[in-house]
């Protein structure tokens, strides 16, 4: 048999293994994705059925300086910028010390990983209860604000926030924690016996060491949160996202989907959210990876 | 060299100290991280076992006089909660097993074929990667509608039986299988896809086994596209939105909705107890051996 038959014969068997992952990417993920860039200069019609007519770039371009997309925009950074730093730090930290070989920390890896596979409606619910403004342990603790903590424009998001946290101190945990068995043990023994510090070795050696790690970290907390909007939806809902500024621009998206159906707009929020997202990645890329320092 | 080093009694004392002191310290920080992540979860358990009466008193209760489950047996008589659970495993499930037959497939070819256009359609694969679900629910909700899929369990699951993730992890995995291994399987006149389901399959199964972890976590917890399809669609309606909808209730059901918290919750913490070595694997794109 001729080589050149078997080499067809391997292609064409190829094609047909990619072909059902293929296709079921190109119609949910890449069809979807590239037309939200021709939905997006089209206005919806007055009645559903009619049809939508041609706005180009306007739709965008007043969108853009809305004030909900703003506001929503403003949520959005404001909870990432909750969210990420503090939530990188003490997976950092927490994992750091779980490394150590000290009695139960097995136990102590096991309840840092929990928070990560909790899914989004099950933390809202939960920390909900500690959000009730008539039962529970906050008004007995007398904290009591008025409005309450939801319903309150300067709490709701630092509520939204914590809860966020709470889920990402998992994921960055076990990412740390991945990431420091890795390390170079000689390394950190070496800096002790020199007379370092704890604290030392953690600045000195430990952090540099695991700069890809939190460089990595940094990135998926990142887009995460830029996408965030269940404990909004659950706890805050539709009618008062905006009013409690809690209204992230993927909450808005799924409101132009569902509650008020406007597919130009969902997909100009859709190229903004993506683009933003994007930037902030490509920036996090050029002024932080600079500082990585990987081994090898 | 400081001076004080060159008495090595002084320096060992000093050491041992110091190392004592960084103990305590050690466990002071890790318990107070413990009670933090874990606190939340005790209180709902706790409420999730009281009266509505006894949730709604002060001071709370920080430990059942004496648990009842009544919120338990409400949630799945008046909560609907057992037909919740059984449409969220079959979601689940569909989810699972669809993302890893096109992940295994793809990835096997990836790995193991050369072909025209590979470099391209590997592009293509990793560039599904960086577009994040949310952005495509306008288009895939008008196609889910097109394809009268709407109302029924496959809406919810089609379009996540594809997944990059699962792709480039296999990927990685096929092409740790030594090339000699086929050229000797080849040899023996086996054929491409007997070479797959009777040798590389096997090896490889730790590679599946950490996708399998993750890609059930991820559509047991979804919460957006299950949102978009069954707020309005009770017979189709997942875990995760029923806890939305019973939240949605009087405070009397505020047990109901934590016993429903707890019974979501628990299968994934199983998961993650059980299959740790594999969720880690996974979450770290295969990293860590």
């Amino acid at each position: 048999m001729s080589r050149r038959l078997d080499r067809t014969k391997e292609a064409g068997l190829a094609y047909l293994l990619i072909a059902p992952a293929f296709i079921l990417a190109l119609v949910f993920i890449i069809y979807p994705f590239m037309r939200n860039f021709s939905l997006f200069l089209y206005h919806a019609p007055p009645y559903p059925g009619l049809p939508s007519h041609y706005a180009g770039l306007s739709q965008f371009t007043t969108m853009l300086t809305s004030s909900t997309f703003l506001q929503g925009l403003e949520a959005t950074l404001l909870y990432t910028a909750l969210v990420v730093p503090v939530g990188v730090l003490l997976g950092l930290i927490l994992a750091v010390v779980a490394h150590q070989k000290l009695k139960g920390m097995a136990i102590y890896r096991t309840i840092f990983a929990t928070t990560a596979v909790s899914s989004v409606a099950v933390a809202a619910v939960i920390f909900g209860t500690f959000m009730n403004p008539v039962l529970g342990l906050l008004p007995w603790l007398g904290i009591n604000p008025n409005p309450s903590i939801l319903q309150s424009p300067t709490w709701a998001m630092l509520a939204m926030g914590v809860i966020g946290l709470w889920q990402f101190m998992g994921l960055s945990f076990i990412l740390f924690s991945a990431g420091l068995q890795s390390l170079p043990e000689e390394v950190l023994e070496a800096a002790r016996i020199d007379g370092a510090s704890e604290i030392g070795v953690f600045a000195r050696v430990t952090v540099p060491l695991l700069s890809p790690t939190i460089f990595y970290a940094i990135t998926v907390g990142t887009i995460g949160a830029m996408y965030t909007f269940g404990q909004m939806d659950l706890l805050v809902g539709t009618s008062s996202a905006e009013y409690v500024h809690v209204n992230t621009l993927a909450y808005q998206i799924y409101q132009y989907v569902v509650t008020q159906p406007n597919p130009g707009l969902a997909a100009c929020v859709s190229i903004a959210l993506f683009v933003i997202t994007a930037v902030i990645t490509f920036v996090n890329f050029r002024f932080l990876e600079r500082r990585v320092t990987y081994a090898n | 060299m400081p001076t004080d080093q060159l008495d090595p009694i002084a320096t060992a004392k000093r050491r041992k100290r110091r190392r004592r002191l960084s103990t305590v310290v050690s466990y002071a920080i890790l318990t107070l991280g413990a009670l933090v992540v874990l606190f939340p979860i005790y209180m709902g358990v706790v409420d999730s076992l009281l009266t509505p009466v006894q949730i709604g008193s002060t001071p709370p209760y920080f430990f059942p006089p004496t648990p009842q489950f009544h919120a338990y047996a409400d949630a799945f008589s008046q909560g609907h909660l057992g037909h919740y659970i059984v449409n969220s495993v079959i979601q689940t499930l569909e989810i699972v097993v669809g993302s890893v037959i096109t992940a295994v497939l793809a990835a096997y070819a990836f790995a193991t074929f050369s072909f025209p256009l590979k470099r391209t359609l590997w592009t293509i694969v990793l560039a599904t990667l960086l577009i994040p679900f949310e952005v495509t629910i306008v288009t895939n909700y008008k196609t889910i509608q097109s394809l009268h899929l709407l109302g029924t369990m496959w809406a919810l699951t089609i379009p996540f039986m594809v997944s990059a993730v699962g792709i480039f992890l296999l990927r990685q995995a096929f092409l740790g299988v030594a090339v000699e291994m086929r050229e000797a399987a080849v040899l023996d006149g086996c054929g491409p896809m007997r070479y797959l389901w009777r040798v590389a399959l096997p090896l490889v199964r730790p590679q599946i086994a950490a996708f399998v972890v993750i890609a059930t976590l991820g559509a047991w917890n979804q919460y957006l596209w299950p949102l978009l399809l069954t707020s309005n669609d009770e017979s189709h309606r997942t875990l995760q939105i029923g806890l939305k909808t019973l939240n949605a209730g009087t405070f009397q059901s505020l047990g109901v909705v934590l016993a429903g918290a707890v019974i979501a919750a628990v299968p994934m913490l199983v998961l993650m107890v059980v299959f740790n070595k594999q969720l880690v694997r996974s979450l770290t794109g295969g990293a860590v051996k």
